[in-house]
C-alpha cells in the first residue's frame, strides 16, 4: 500500500475523533434550537463555564476568591480539599441545572413570543455574562483538567496497524473515550426524545408551542429541562476539550466551529449534528493533509466555513434538516 | 331529545368579561355565558365576533398571545380560574381544541394522542385503555396511528386534535371551529362524534362555530356573538326558529333562501346594546 494512502487513513481517523468534539458542541445547539427556536450563541461558553466549575470544585477552589480577597483584604484561594472526579461531575451538573433554571427565569420567560433575533441577542448577552461571571468566580488562568480519562497514544492500535501496514497509527486514547462517550450520549438522547413522556413533550413543544400549552404541557418546565440537558452536553464537551487542551477561555471559541457543523447537518437534527461534526472534522484534516502544503497550510482555520458556505448556497436546510411538511 | 343532556348544574360561568390584546385592542366588550354540566353549548357568530377569544379567555391561552382579561370574572365549579395556567386547567378537566387543529406535525398520530395524557398521573394502564376508547370513537386514527400527523388529511387532523383532548379525561372541552375547512359530510360526522362523546362520556362542550346550521342542530343552547358582545341567546331549538337568526345566520327568510347580497350584518339592523 502506498505510503501516502496509509498516512491519509491515519489523518482520516484523527479527523473523526476531532469531529466528535465538534459534534458534541453542535448537539447542545440543536437541542435548544429544536425545543425553543432559540439559537443559543452561549453554548460554547456554557461548555467553558461547566469545565471551569468542574475544575474549581475538584481543586477545592474558593469561588469569587479574588473578589473576596479584594474586598476583605484576606488571602484565601483554596479550601484545601480535593473532590473526586465523579462527585465533582455530579455537583457541576447541579450547577448547570441551576444555571438553566436561572436563564429561563431571568431571561427567556420575559421574552416568550418575541422575534427570533431578539432571543438570539439575548443569548449573545448571556454568553458575555457567563464568560465574565466564570472569570470572576474561578479566575482566568489556564487550568489543567484531570478527571481520570486515559490519555496518550493507544498502544494496541499502534501495534495492530504496525503489523498490517508496517506503520503504527497514532490515535489518542482520549479521542477514543470521547467517541464512545459521545456515541452513548447520542443514543441516550434519542431514547429520551423518542420513548419517554418528557421527551415526547419536548418534541411536542418544538412542533407547536400553543398546542403544547393547550394540552397542559408547561413550556417553562420543558425549557428548563432542555437547557439542563444542553448544560449536560456542554459539560461533557467541556470535559473533553478541557482534558485535551486545558481549561482556558479560548474554549468558548469552539462554539464558532459548531456553526459550520450546524449548517452542514441542519439546525434541527440530532443525527445531523453528529454527521456534520464528523464531516467537518475529517474534511478539514484531510484537506490540510492533501491541499494544505500547496497553499501554505493553516487551511483548518477556514475550510469548515467555506464548506458551510457551499452548503448554504446549495442545500440551506443542511443534510438532515427538517423537511417542512406541506400538505397539498 | 334536545334538552336531554342538560342538567341544572353549571360548570362554567363567564361573567361580563372584557378582553384586550396588546394593551390596546378591545376584542370582547362584556361577554357573559354559562355552560351547564352535560350540555353542548354553542357560541355562534361571524368572523371576528370574538368566539375564539372567548374560548381562549376561559382556557387561559390568551396570555401567550398577549391578550388579557381586564374586566369580569370566569368561574369553573365556583372557583375563580382566571389566574390559573392552562396546565392547571387541564388538570381540572377543562381543555381546549384549538381552531385549525394544531397537531404536532412531526409526531405520529399515536404520539399526538399520548401528549393529551401529559398531565395525568393515574398510570399507563388507564392511559392505554383510554387510547383504545379514542380509537373506538375515531377508527380512522387507529389505521393511521404510525403516520406523522403532518401528513394526514384535514379531517384526520381534526380527529387527532379532538382525540388528544379526550386523552386528558376532560369534563369540559372547549371546541373551536371543528368544521373549518372540512367537507360537509365530514362536518356531520365530526358533530355526530361530538354528540356521542357528550352522551356516552358525559363530557360538556363549549363549541365555537361559524356553521350555524350544523351547530344549532347538535347544540342544546346557543349564544350569538357580534363584535365582542352577546346579542342573543336561547335554547338551540328556539334559535333555529327565530326569524332573525334564520335570516341573518341561516340565510333563510319567509320568502325562501336569500341571496347573499341581501344578507346584511345583523347588528346594522338591530341595535341591541349601547
Amino acid at each position: 500500500m502506498p505510503e501516502q494512502l496509509i498516512f491519509a487513513m491515519e489523518v482520516f481517523l484523527n479527523g473523526l475523533m476531532a469531529g466528535v468534539l465538534y459534534a458534541l458542541v453542535a448537539l447542545g445547539f440543536v437541542l435548544i434550537y429544536k425545543a425553543s427556536g432559540i439559537f443559543n450563541y452561549a453554548q460554547g461558553v456554557m461548555a467553558l463555564f461547566a469545565a471551569l466549575t468542574l475544575v474549581g470544585i475538584m481543586e477545592g477552589q474558593v469561588p469569587f476568591s479574588h473578589l473576596i480577597n479584594a474586598a476583605l483584604g484576606t488571602d484565601i484561594h483554596h479550601f484545601g480539599w480535593h473532590v473526586p472526579g465523579f462527585v465533582a461531575i455530579l455537583l457541576t451538573m447541579g450547577v448547570m441545572v441551576i444555571l438553566a433554571w436561572l436563564v429561563q427565569k431571568v431571561v427567556f420567560r420575559h421574552l416568550v413570543g418575541q422575534e427570533p433575533i431578539i432571543l438570539f441577542m439575548a443569548t449573545i448577552g448571556l454568553a458575555y455574562f457567563l464568560e465574565g461571571f466564570g472569570d470572576l468566580m474561578w479566575g482566568s488562568e489556564i487550568k489543567t483538567m484531570n478527571v481520570g480519562l486515559p490519555q496518550g497514544m493507544n498502544l494496541a492500535i499502534d501495534e495492530v496497524t504496525y503489523g498490517i501496514f508496517g506503520y503504527g497509527f497514532f490515535i489518542d486514547n482520549l479521542d477514543i473515550v470521547a467517541t464512545v462517550i459521545a456515541a452513548l450520549l447520542v443514543v441516550a438522547l434519542v431514547i429520551f426524545a423518542q420513548y419517554t413522556k418528557q421527551g415526547r413533550a419536548m418534541r411536542a413543544v418544538a412542533d407547536d408551542h400553543q398546542a403544547a400549552l393547550s394540552v397542559g404541557i408547561s413550556l417553562n418546565f420543558i425549557w428548563v429541562m432542555v437547557w439542563s440537558v444542553a448544560g449536560f452536553v456542554a459539560l461533557v464537551a467541556g470535559i473533553m476539550w478541557g482534558t485535551k487542551s486545558g481549561v482556558q477561555f479560548s474554549l468558548s471559541l469552539i462554539a464558532l466551529k459548531a456553526l459550520p457543523v450546524l449548517m452542514l447537518g441542519g439546525f434541527t437534527s440530532i443525527p445531523g449534528a453528529i454527521v456534520g461534526g464528523l464531516i467537518i472534522g475529517v474534511g478539514e484534516k484531510l484537506f490540510e493533509f492533501a491541499i494544505g502544503p500547496m497553499v501554505g497550510g493553516a487551511t483548518e482555520n477556514w475550510f469548515a466555513y467555506v464548506l458551510a458556505l457551499i452548503f448554504l448556497v446549495f442545500r440551506p436546510q443542511g443534510l438532515f434538516g427538517e423537511k417542512i411538511i406541506e400538505r397539498v | 331529545m334536545l334538552d336531554a343532556g342538560r342538567t341544572d348544574e353549571t360548570l362554567l360561568e363567564v361573567n361580563n368579561i372584557e378582553v384586550i390584546y396588546n394593551h390596546v385592542i378591545l376584542v370582547l366588550k362584556g361577554v357573559s355565558l354559562s355552560v351547564p354540566k352535560g350540555g353542548i353549548t354553542a357560541l355562534l357568530g361571524g368572523n371576528g365576533a370574538g368566539k375564539t377569544t372567548t374560548l381562549k379567555a376561559v382556557s387561559n391561552l390568551l396570555h401567550s398571545e398577549r391578550g388579557e382579561v381586564t374586566k369580569g370574572s370566569i368561574h369553573y365549579r365556583g372557583d375563580r380560574i382566571q389566574e390559573l395556567d392552562p396546565a392547571a386547567l387541564v388538570k381540572r378537566g377543562v381543555i381546549q381544541v384549538m381552531e385549525g387543529r394544531h397537531c404536532f406535525e412531526h409526531l405520529t398520530v399515536e404520539e399526538n394522542l399520548l401528549t393529551g395524557a401529559y398531565t395525568r398521573a393515574d398510570g399507563s394502564a388507564n392511559i392505554a385503555r383510554d387510547l383504545e376508547m379514542v380509537y373506538d370513537y375515531f377508527p380512522r386514527l387507529k389505521e393511521r396511528r404510525k403516520s406523522q400527523a403532518g401528513y394526514t388529511s384535514g379531517g384526520e387532523q381534526q380527529m387527532v386534535a379532538m382525540g388528544r383532548a379526550l386523552m386528558s379525561r376532560p369534563e369540559t372541552i372547549l371546541l373551536d371551529e371543528p368544521s373549518m375547512g372540512l367537507a360537509p359530510q365530514l362536518v356531520e360526522q365530526i358533530f355526530e362524534i361530538v354528540k356521542s362523546i357528550n352522551e356516552k362520556e358525559g363530557v360538556s362542550f363549549l363549541l365555537a362555530e361559524q356553521n350555524t346550521n350544523v351547530a344549532l342542530k347538535y347544540a342544546h343552547y346557543g349564544y350569538i356573538l357580534e363584535s365582542g358582545r352577546v346579542v342573543m341567546d336561547g335554547p338551540a331549538a328556539e334559535l333555529r326558529e327565530n326569524p332573525d337568526v334564520k335570516e341573518f345566520y341561516l340565510g333563510m327568510s319567509d320568502d325562501g333562501r336569500k341571496s347573499f347580497r341581501d344578507v346584511r350584518s345583523y347588528r346594522r339592523r338591530k341595535r341591541w346594546l349601547s
